[in-house]
């Protein structure tokens, strides 16, 4: 750790710069590649990525351990002092962020170069942009290069999307780009409406701004952060602005899918940044604007998430209703502001995204399996549901169990076991089971929900109606999605007698238990992470440092040209 | 001027909203067009001290120095941002329309008009 610690230390000040140019130089060499160049692209498209994954955990590392209360990497690209220059920022949140995006493209780039890239044209230097536009949506800290990376993130993902072209695709693509062209235009209100009543854009020059606004311009403040909360609670699907969703990931191709898992958690990472900075307790009049708000559509966006996926007949469906459910749980309760609840889904985000993610892979496995090798069943392009073939509906006399032949002495080919394994796995961490990193996740916060000043402090405070609202409906959606994905298990696991193993290779086995493996990794190492949310927690809720630490940030002095050397006057 | 402004950014985000609710796509991508001409127009009038009626856009000598005098030029580069990237995204969206066009054989945005609705006039 101390040699790794060292390594970052002696890059620091530039090593913040690096998880957004990797990428974008990557990617732009990648262009100039011809398209049956693919080896060189795949073998650049992969170094990259393990080199950027190198980088986030160097930056991790760097941000943990370089002492407290709030270490802060602050780069300044034009070299101009906070609130005039941009400014990118390196705190525990966004660097968590970073290394999460990192392993989910890791995994993503492995499975797809199984076979998904060649659908299309561009699919490398594309996914490289997608990267980018992540990487500097989690670093910046103003809001107009925020609006810019989200574009540069969108352009890339409206290409990932209609990667392998189909009708399915440019169906779901023409909806998924509406939506989100109207929602940068929402975008460009709100952080115009800021600037004109702060004369700022820089958030933290904002955070600083906003408790002396005067109270004529209160309302229009409020209006604006109204506003340009909804772009990002499209972003991270909250309901009734979550129609899009499901089509969208459903219709991508797998590993676009698994990457956009991470797409909603760039909606909740925006929030909890700029809601806890700019209407955090020291926000004045301005004091949590907006909770009930990211409670109640969290809350709202939970049940319907979790009736969805009830009601999902594929797996993809599932997937994306999987991924609704979890953001719905991290909006409720980030709209509560207790650091030990943010605690507590700041350690859930890594590990349902990482589910969610590895649950798009499963999917594309599990149905190539189902079909005989092709990804989608004739019967798939319409809407019907794919079971309901008439030999399957039982009836008086047809019982289906009796054709079943006795399971004493089959063996079990590896691919299946894998599969079987692996969806078990994400079964246990989705819903929230025991022993896995999601039970962890819930467990916290639960705990923080039933006692919001801490264990043992909290003893003759109760827990308001909210909180549990929020309790019945964590654990209830966490039943019903236990439900969805049982049945789904049965349906494609215990039913299948004759059919032959699935044929899977390394590349397509490896990325899930990748995935799979790092939410291992996060319940064995859960006392380090949950230590690692608790800072996060305290210091998003904690505003002043941060706003401290931008602001006096100053620019490099111009290196000056040695002066000559003067001759000394000689003295007669 | 202001009252000019107003009525056609209102005008404007007025006809983009009820195109962008349009069941064909060309409407749909007029109604986004209209909305990011009235964006970009919204974008301008949100200079600090108002709109700059009457001030200069560059440094003249003898003029002091502050918004009083000159334009806010912050609202000029936001906008002139905004225009690129609204355009890329336009021309995307043209493509993928021009796609789905292609493929479904139809203008509806959800490649098959739906019969039991009914449309509107």
């Amino acid at each position: 750790m101390t040699a790794l610690h060292a390594l970052a230390a002696f890059f620091m000040p530039h090593l913040l710069l690096a998880p957004i140019a990797l990428p974008l130089l990557t990617a732009a060499l990648m262009l100039l590649l011809r398209e049956d160049q693919q080896r060189l692209k795949i073998a650049f498209n992969l170094f990259s990525t393990l080199l950027g994954l190198g980088v986030t955990v160097l930056l991790l590392v760097w941000v943990h351990h370089s002492g407290d209360p709030a270490p802060l990497g602050v780069y300044l690209p034009g070299n101009w002092p906070a609130p005039f220059g941009i400014v990118l920022v390196l705190d525990r949140l966004s660097a968590m962020m970073l290394v999460l995006t990192s392993g989910v493209a890791l995994a993503s780039i492995i499975f797809a170069t199984a076979h998904w890239h060649r659908m299309g044209v561009h699919f490398h230097p594309l996914f490289q942009f997608q990267l980018m536009g992540l990487a500097g949506a989690f670093l910046t800290a103003d809001l107009f290069n925020l609006f810019v990376f989200f574009e540069i993130m969108l352009a890339a993902s409206y290409g990932l999307l209609l990667h392998g072209s189909g009708r399915q695709r440019v169906k779901a693509g023409l909806h998924y780009i509406a939506i989100n062209l109207a929602a940068s235009s929402l975008f460009l209100i709100g952080v115009s409406m800021l600037y004109g009543i702060t004369g700022t854009l820089n958030m933290a020059d904002l955070a600083r701004s906003i408790p002396t606004v005067v109270e004529a311009d209160r309302g229009l403040l409020h209006s604006a952060a109204a506003i340009l909360a909804t772009a990002f609670l499209i972003k991270a699907a909250v309901w009734p602005l979550n129609f899009w969703l499901v089509p969208a990931y459903s219709a991508a191709t797998a590993p676009v899918g698994a990457l956009f898992a991470l797409m909603t958690k760039v909606g909740i990472y925006t929030l909890l940044r700029l809601w806890t900075l700019l209407f955090g307790f020291e926000a004045g009049a301005s004091a949590l604007f907006g909770s009930l708000w990211l409670v109640g559509g969290g809350m709202v966006t939970m049940v319907f998430g979790a009736i969805g996926m009830l009601g999902a007949q594929r797996l993809t469906h599932l997937a994306g209703f999987a991924a609704i459910v979890s953001s719905g749980t991290l909006l409720a309760a980030a709209g509560f502001g207790l650091p030990q609840l943010t605690a507590g889904l700041l350690y859930y985000l890594p590990s349902s995204t990482l589910a969610v993610s590895a649950l798009f892979l499963l999917a594309d496995l599990i149905d190539r399996w189902r079909n005989d090798g092709a990804h989608q069943a004739p019967h798939e392009h319409g809407d019907d549901a794919p079971f309901l073939s008439p030999e399957l509906v039982p009836t008086d006399t047809h019982n289906l169990d009796d054709n079943e032949q006795a399971l004493v002495g089959r063996v079990i080919p590896a691919a299946t076991a894998l599969l079987g394994l692996s969806f078990l796995l994400c079964t246990l961490v989705i819903t929230g089971l025991p022993p896995l990193s999601g039970f962890v996740g819930k467990f916290a916060m639960l705990t923080a929900l039933l006692n919001p000043l801490g264990l043992g402090a909290s003893a003759d405070t109760l827990p308001g109606a909210w909180s549990w609202a929020l309790l019945a409906l964590m654990i209830g959606s966490g039943l019903l999605a236990l439900i969805s994905l049982t049945r789904t298990g049965i349906r494609h696991f215990w039913t299948s007698h004759n059919r032959t193993a699935p044929v899977l290779s390394v590349l397509e086995g490896a990325p899930i238990a990748l995935l799979l493996g790092a939410c291992i990794a996060l319940t064995v190492q859960a006392p380090t992470v949950m230590d690692y949310a608790n800072s996060t927690a305290q210091a998003l809720h904690t505003p002043a440092s941060y706003v401290q630490a931008v602001l006096s940030a100053r620019p490099v002095p111009n290196p000056t040209r040695a002066a000559p050397a003067m001759p000394l006057p000689e003295t007669p | 001027m202001e009252i000019v402004l107003v009525l056609a950014i209102g005008v404007l985000t007025g006809s983009g909203v009820w195109l962008l609710l349009r069941p064909r796509t060309f409407q749909v991508i007029m109604g986004l067009c209209l909305l990011s001409y009235a964006v970009n127009l919204f974008i301008f009038s949100m200079g600090r001290l108002g709109l700059a009626i009457d001030k200069e856009p560059v440094l003249q000598p003898g003029v002091p120095q502050d918004l009083l005098h000159y334009a806010d030029p912050m609202p000029q580069a936001l906008v002139l941002t905004a225009i690129v990237i609204g355009f890329a995204m336009t021309a995307l969206f043209l493509v993928v329309l021009l796609a789905s066009r292609g493929m479904s054989g139809t203008d509806h945005v959800d490649g098959s008009a739906s019969h039991d609705v009914r449309e509107m006039p």
